[in-house]
């Protein structure tokens, strides 16, 4: 069957496109880039933002009266479209003044300055001047803290960018488009703090944001503090997902593995030990993955009330999504602490004890591609006596602006190790950062403790890809092990639904909140839609992994030795007390049953 | 953790369940479900609105932005006695807005609220098609013309044994 096709001109040339093709993609399709503002085209999750509300995009076509925007408007047999009269410009300024009076004028010390689309389009349309503001009040709201991030929307330009990404793809309803007209802004049902709301503080909102509306909560200040501090030891983990993406914030190309010259500029920083969060997610496996086979194992033995499929804890926006939505579920997920909170709890006991300091002279700090783990860290349950077992935990970007802060050049570092013992690492522990990767890393692990045999092939590419929904058998020497795995909150939901509902029947599932996984993480260089990024990001997460000379978990000779030294063994009284957690309800009762 | 009890009466409850049932829980049917939950309880306050929004299975943000987008919702109670002051053309140059003013600075509302005591709430609307008594007031569904400020605490005195 050949697909209807509608032939057009757009600025003299001759294009066809299927039918229902948008101006602004015809146009694409010539090589012609007609800006855009509030549209955002998240093309692989099939999504696409085009409210037509900012109309930058706007264009003239003949026997019409009035200007068109190209973002929403549909190609129509023989059209005739204009991209760049002096009316079109004329009406892209008008636009862009308009804006631009209700907006503040604060760009110097603007969290976004240098990022911000609307600030490029300002500089791309030539505004020199915005008339009319002495006329005007500009439209005022209340500044809404959060752990993890910061709505200033005095800013917001109602692109709806993040709207798409709250309600569509992660489906958790935190914000929507309320009031009208001048006082018209995104935000919480009832204009609450987003603290209020059921955010998952997942980040994507602020990873779409084209303004300085939402941006992360900054650490940079207090870790420039405490590093300065004589009186601690500083100590700083890295993710996985960082090392795959810092390289961007430099100008290299995404997919740059950046993992020695990170730990050089960490080391110039002035952070007293280097350590890889890789080493508590290789600690990750070894009590997920035992908590994995101890509940397979009671369960094939006819154990009624053990729970399957376990689902794995380590990204807290997914924690927060079923506080707040599967509250019926709450004995699922492994009790296992995420990868950062295991690094915090064994950095303030076992190397504070190897130091000899008390845990209050450490101070740990985490390099996440997260906005939720800023949270995470603050969480009650993750402190001890009020001393958190992570004190700061900052993102991608803030490394990258620290390490520019320090004058360092980052692209001429020498790559160097991390310290010993908690920055020594397997593969296992590096493909956390991807979708998938997770799973694959408790599945090498678990594979060869149940059937104490050597894995026949370590690359399990079953468990991998970028498809949203996915699921793998993987076989455990004639046991059928059944994987579900989901990344981007609205993926999550539906395969916990099938869950729920019985429908599907999974031994263990892995979730990540961000689409493409920590890769793709609301605390990454922003990558604006642009999944071949993501991609690029991902193949040098397996790259890493295919580099190391060790690629299990439950051979790091440091895991093994922080067992036998500390821990005992894996689910132990102590591995429990440190490594351990439970869930809460966020459930609010909205009304008498 | 927030653990908020809000303070719906179980009848009252189940009469949102109900309007929202009528419409199949269907959440194209927002708008239609509001209007009749309005017309129920006379506005929308959180609690409703968080029950409509479990019922139609969206978010509450998005029952939020739709109450707050048409100005036909509300949620502020109407007071016993609304009060209407009509702001179109003629009403407007023969003076509506001293005596929208004298309202405000009595009963120390804003256009759209009610006073905390529930007795009077303060709105405007365009031409009731009285032009000659302009300036005019509505209480009610009694209609005061050619209203000047001074008289505004006089009309507001007939209400205060009610």
């Amino acid at each position: 069957m050949t697909m209807e096709t509608i032939k057009l001109t757009i600025d003299n040339k001759q294009v066809e496109v299927p039918k229902g093709t948008t101006i602004y993609k015809a146009a694409k399709k010539l090589g012609i880039d007609i800006p855009v503002l509030c549209y955002m085209d998240l093309h692989d999750l099939g999504v696409e933002n085009k409210p037509a509300g900012c109309r930058v995009c706007v264009v003239e076509v003949e026997g019409r009266r009035n200007l068109a925007p190209s973002c929403a408007t549909e190609c129509a047999e023989g059209m005739v479209v204009k991209t760049h009269t002096t009316r079109v410009i004329n009406a892209r300024r008008t636009v862009m003044e308009l804006i631009l009076s209700d907006h503040p004028k604060d760009c110097l010390t603007c969290p976004k300055s240098g990022r911000c689309d609307l600030q490029n389009m300002a500089v791309k349309l030539g505004i020199r001047e915005i008339p009319g503001q002495e006329y005007a009040e500009m439209s005022t709201y209340k500044k809404d803290f959060s752990p993890s991030i910061i709505r200033d929307v005095d800013k917001c330009i109602m692109c709806r960018r993040c709207e798409t990404m709250c309600n569509t793809v992660q489906t958790v309803g935190a914000l929507s488009a309320v009031n009208r007209g001048f006082m018209a802004v995104v935000a919480p049902a009832f204009e609450q703090d987003l603290e209020k709301s059921p955010c998952t503080y997942c980040g994507q909102c602020v990873a779409v944001c084209p303004t300085g509306a939402l941006t992360e909560v900054d650490h940079t200040t207090k870790v420039i503090r405490a590093i300065a501090d004589p009186t601690k030891t500083v100590l700083v983990q890295t993710a996985p997902a960082v090392r795959a993406a810092l390289g961007e914030e430099f100008g290299m190309k995404p997919g740059t593995l950046v993992t020695g010259k990170m730990v050089a500029a960490l080391r110039q920083i002035g952070f007293d030990y280097v350590f890889d969060t890789d080493f508590a997610a290789d600690l990750t496996i070894m009590e997920e993955g035992t908590e994995l086979l101890d509940r397979l194992t009671r369960f094939l033995n006819g154990d009624k009330s053990v729970k399957l499929p376990i689902l794995t804890s380590c990204c807290p926006g997914w924690v927060n999504f079923f506080e707040h939505n599967f509250t019926d579920m709450l004995d699922v997920p492994s009790s296992a602490k995420s990868p950062q909170q295991m690094f915090g709890a064994i950095a303030k006991s076992y190397f504070a004890d190897k130091l000899g300091k008390k845990r209050e002279e450490l101070v740990v700090v985490s390099v996440m591609p997260c906005l939720a783990k800023k949270y995470e860290c603050q969480r009650d349950e993750f402190k001890h006596d009020g001393n958190p077992d992570v004190d700061f935990s900052i993102s991608t970007r803030e490394l990258a602006h620290l390490i520019k802060e320090f004058n360092i050049n980052f692209e001429d570092l020498p790559d160097e190790d991390f310290d010993r013992p908690l920055g020594e690492s397997t593969g296992a522990g590096v493909i956390f950062g991807a979708t998938g990767g997770v799973i694959e890393a408790a599945v090498r692990t678990a594979y060869e403790l149940y059937t104490v045999k050597p894995l026949p092939k370590i690359d399990f590419t079953e468990l991998r890809g970028m498809e949203g929904i996915r699921s793998a058998t993987i076989d455990f020497n004639g046991l059928p092990i059944n994987i579900g795995i989901a990344h981007g909150l609205g993926n999550a939901r539906k395969l916990l639904e099938d869950v729920r509902s019985g429908k599907a029947n999974y031994h263990a599932i892995e979730v990540m909140a961000c689409p493409g996984g920590c890769i793709g993480g609301g605390g990454q260089p922003l990558h604006h839609g642009n999944s071949a990024i993501i991609k690029a990001r991902m193949e040098a997460i397996y790259r890493e992994d295919a580099g190391k000379p060790i690629r299990k978990s439950h051979e790091n000779p440091y895991i093994v030795k922080l067992y036998e030294e500390f821990l005992g063994k894996p689910m132990s009284e102590k591995a429990h007390h440190l490594l351990h957690t439970h869930y809460f309800s966020k459930k609010k009762d909205i009304y008498i049953k | 953790m927030s653990h908020i009890k809000l303070e719906l009466k179980p009848e009252q409850v189940a009469k949102i369940k109900e309007i929202c049932k009528s419409f199949n829980n269907d959440p194209g049917e927002l708008i239609n479900v509001l209007h009749k939950t309005q017309e129920t309880f006379g506005y929308l306050p959180a609690e409703v609105q968080e029950v409509v929004a479990a019922e139609l299975n969206i978010s509450v943000a998005k029952v939020y932005g739709v109450v707050t987008f048409y100005s036909f919702f509300t949620m502020i109670p109407k007071g016993k006695h609304p009060i209407s002051i009509c702001t179109g053309t003629a009403c407007y140059v023969r003076g509506a807005e001293k005596v929208l003013d004298e309202f405000k600075r009595i009963l120390d509302v804003k256009v759209g609220e009610t006073t905390p005591d529930g007795k009077f709430s303060l709105n405007c609307l365009r031409c009731v098609g009285a032009c000659g008594l302009a300036p005019v007031v509505l209480i009610g569904e009694k209609v005061y013309g050619r209203v000047s400020p001074d008289g505004v605490k006089d009309i507001l005195k007939e209400y205060e044994e009610q």
